[in-house]
């Protein structure tokens, strides 16, 4: 049977969809470094090289179908394309094109479709932690069994933001999943400056909600264990806080040359690469051939291309379209007193 | 007709709201069975259950973000925040979450933040704040501040019936010294924007809002003894502000002072001159004049409270300067 679970209860069909995923978030960076080496990038590149697992592991293992919501950070690009955000969407946010999802008001992934099931960060980190949790106290309020599910970084548990956050939803009993990204730095600090404990899953047990960790690095292993705590929040289970254990193998943003890490650190993780291992993984198990493989990384080209073909060129927005949608009403900031002078 | 307070008029609003949309939830600290620190939301509980009043950890970010969470998935959450001075704890996600997100993003954000504001009540430096000044400035949010027990009802329905976000500082002064008959079953809703004419007169306009509007219209009873018929415009609103009604009366009084309880220095009327400069400054007689709170942290002794907070004889002097300039 081709659609037989063959692994963590995936099927051939969707191991690949994993592969396309992971591919599609980084060849659509790859080609963002390319334009924002042409300068045609209007503001920072952030990447996620060497998390790409961590990112669509985790978001693959919420039920589309069913309404769940995630909020993404700066590196869940996989996240959001695996809600359904498209390449075009996200080229022309980094551009600030005129037809991007925010018009050229916000940049880079920070865009929501709260009927595809993403809700888009911002910048002030730990602030989405207390929005899910209104998210899901609607789903909660409605009856309907939707889980949210949000990312914070290793740097981010910091913030007073996420303290309330998780509290917050520990004690109200949310239906929400708490992805903590330990990837060994935020921007330049490491992991042992920001927090006494050893493991970011530690925190849990000062709120009262489950617990679990998991090699962010393969793919398999980060859906597996998703999936247990979307499944224990769709259950009334409450809060999981998972832990991915994986590492930023670029500077904080393309600017950036990480020159506070160490070149052995970052040669032992380049050989964990979560993409290469699981290529090697599906084609060892038999789970996918290499010409399987090959398609998929053409396809993944060739919607890259085309997205890139479709919005290089198009216009920014006006300027004076800045001023409407501060408020439903009054719909347009007031331009009389500016026309007085 | 019912005679009631200014608080009974709050939470009479909040009730019909909660009545008549299931979309309207309230949440914040102690204010379930408990009722909260003033007994706002007294007996809401037991009315519309633990789901739809719920209390709280003491977390103004948390259960601010939550409100937006819920606003964005079509809920109309109204949060208490037990004293205003407190929501300074909340002002980042306030300021850059919830006040941008219409605007960066197109999500509903329609919610509410209300709670006690103002001094005059021995309260100290952290019971007694009129906070308005620190989120004037920030695109997006809307302020509503009521004087009358009419508005107090009117506006708490209007904030929570509107698409955006709204702060509503009730002073709590006035909770239960102010009561007024108000219809059965008429459904106050008072316009947000618009200012009210609480006097009408000739000679000079004094603005102002929240409780501060009675110490004015005590100074122009006085006033008017002498010869002085002041005009007192209740701004209701401060974001946004009926700078029209401003200007109408400016040009009829040709004098303008303002009045508020908040401290002077880049307070509400600062803008409230720059904007009666660029409308209808070859209207004036005299220069626009302010009366405010001195620029310190507001002290608790009564003596220091009564010294900083404008009084009704400070009003009184500033118009009788006015007039004679
Ligand atoms: C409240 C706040 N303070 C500072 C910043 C600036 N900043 C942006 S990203 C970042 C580091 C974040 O690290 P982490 O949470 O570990 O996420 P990572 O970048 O590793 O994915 C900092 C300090 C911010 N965005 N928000
Ligand atoms: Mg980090």
């Amino acid at each position: 049977m081709a659609d037989a679970p063959v692994v963590a209860g995936l099927a051939r069909g969707q191991l690949h969809e994993l592969y396309y995923w992971m591919r599609l978030t980084r060849t659509l960076e790859e080609k963002l470094v390319a334009l924002y080496r042409q300068t045609k990038v209007v503001g920072g590149l952030f990447r996620s090289l060497g998390q790409e697992a961590d990112a669509v592991g985790s978001a693959y293992a919420l039920d589309r179908t069913r309404g769940d919501i995630l909020s993404p950070l700066i590196r869940n690009l996989g996240s959001m394309l695996v809600q359904g955000a498209t390449p075009i969407e996200v080229l022309r946010q980094y551009m600030a094109k005129a037809d991007g999802p925010t018009h050229g008001r916000e940049l880079n992934i920070h865009f929501n479709d709260l009927d595809r099931g993403f809700l888009g960060q911002t910048s002030h980190l730990g602030d989405m932690v207390p929005v899910m949790c209104g998210v899901t106290m609607s789903f909660k309020l409605r009856r309907e069994p939707r889980v949210g599910l949000v990312y914070v970084g290793d740097g981010a548990m910091s913030t007073g933001a996420f303290h309330e956050g998780i509290n917050f939803a520990a004690v109200q009993r949310l239906p929400l999943v708490i992805i903590a990204e330990n990837n060994g730095y935020a921007y330049s600090t490491p992991m042992a400056k920001q927090t006494a404990v050893r493991f970011l899953a530690d925190k849990a047990a000062g709120y009262g909600v489950a617990a679990e960790q998991a090699d962010g690095n393969d793919v398999v292993a980060v859906y597996e264990t998703t999936r247990r705590a979307v499944e224990r929040a769709r259950a009334g289970g409450g809060v999981t806080l998972v832990e991915l254990i994986t590492f930023r193998r670029k500077g904080h943003a393309e600017h950036d040359n990480q020159s506070y890490v160490t070149r052995e650190e970052l040669d032992a993780w380049e050989a964990r690469d979560p993409i290469d291992r699981y290529v090697r993984r599906l084609t060892e198990s038999g789970w996918a051939t290499a010409a399987e493989l090959a398609t998929i990384d053409a396809r993944v080209s060739g919607e890259v291309d085309q997205a890139v073909a479709a919005c290089e060129n198009e216009p920014l927005p006006e300027g004076a379209s800045a001023l409407t949608g501060v408020f439903a009403d009054p719909p347009a900031a007031d331009l009389e007193w500016y026309r007085r002078l | 007709m019912a005679l009631v307070t200014f608080l009974e008029a709050i939470r009479d609003g909040l009730r019909e709201e909660m009545e008549r949309d299931e979309r309207v939830f309230l949440m914040g600290e102690d204010i379930g069975s408990f009722g909260g620190a003033f007994k706002v939301t007294e007996g809401l509980q037991d009315r519309f259950g633990a789901e739809r009043v719920i209390d709280t950890p003491i977390a103004e970010t948390a259960f601010i973000g939550a409100a937006a969470g819920a606003a964005h998935m079509g809920f109309r959450p109204v949060c208490e925040v037990q004293f205003i001075d407190f929501l300074s704890c909340a002002y980042s996600i306030l300021t850059n979450y919830v006040a941008t997100a219409r605007y960066r993003a197109g999500l509903k954000t329609s919610l509410v933040v209300r709670g006690p504001s103002g001094g005059y009540v021995r309260g100290g430096p952290f019971h007694s704040q009129n906070p308005e000044a620190a989120y004037l400035h920030t695109p997006g949010l809307k302020i509503v501040a009521p004087a009358t027990v009419r508005d107090a009802k009117g506006l708490i329905k209007a904030a929570i019936r509107d698409d955006d976000p709204v702060l509503y500082f009730e002073h709590k002064y006035l909770y239960r010294r102010i009561k007024d008959d108000l219809p059965y079953g008429e459904d106050i809703v008072t316009p947000i924007g618009k200012a009210r004419l609480a006097r009408e007169g000739k000679h000079l306009t004094v603005v102002s809002w929240s409780a501060m509007v009675w110490k004015v219209l005590e100074a122009a009873e006085t006033l008017e003894k002498e010869g002085v018929s002041v005009e007192v415009i209740d701004l209701r609103s401060l974001l946004p502000f009926d700078e029209e009604s401003i200007v109408t009366s400016v040009k009829k009084t040709n004098r303008v002072l303002v009045v508020h309880e908040d401290t002077r220095t880049g307070g509400m009327a600062g803008e409230i001159t720059a904007r009666i400069n660029e409308r209808c400054f070859e209207w004036l007689d005299a220069p626009v004049r302010r009366v405010c709170a001195h620029d310190v942290p507001l002290p608790y002794a009564p003596t220091l409270e009564d010294f900083v907070l404008p009084q009704t004889d400070d009003i009184v002097k500033a118009a009788r300067w006015m007039v004679e300039y």
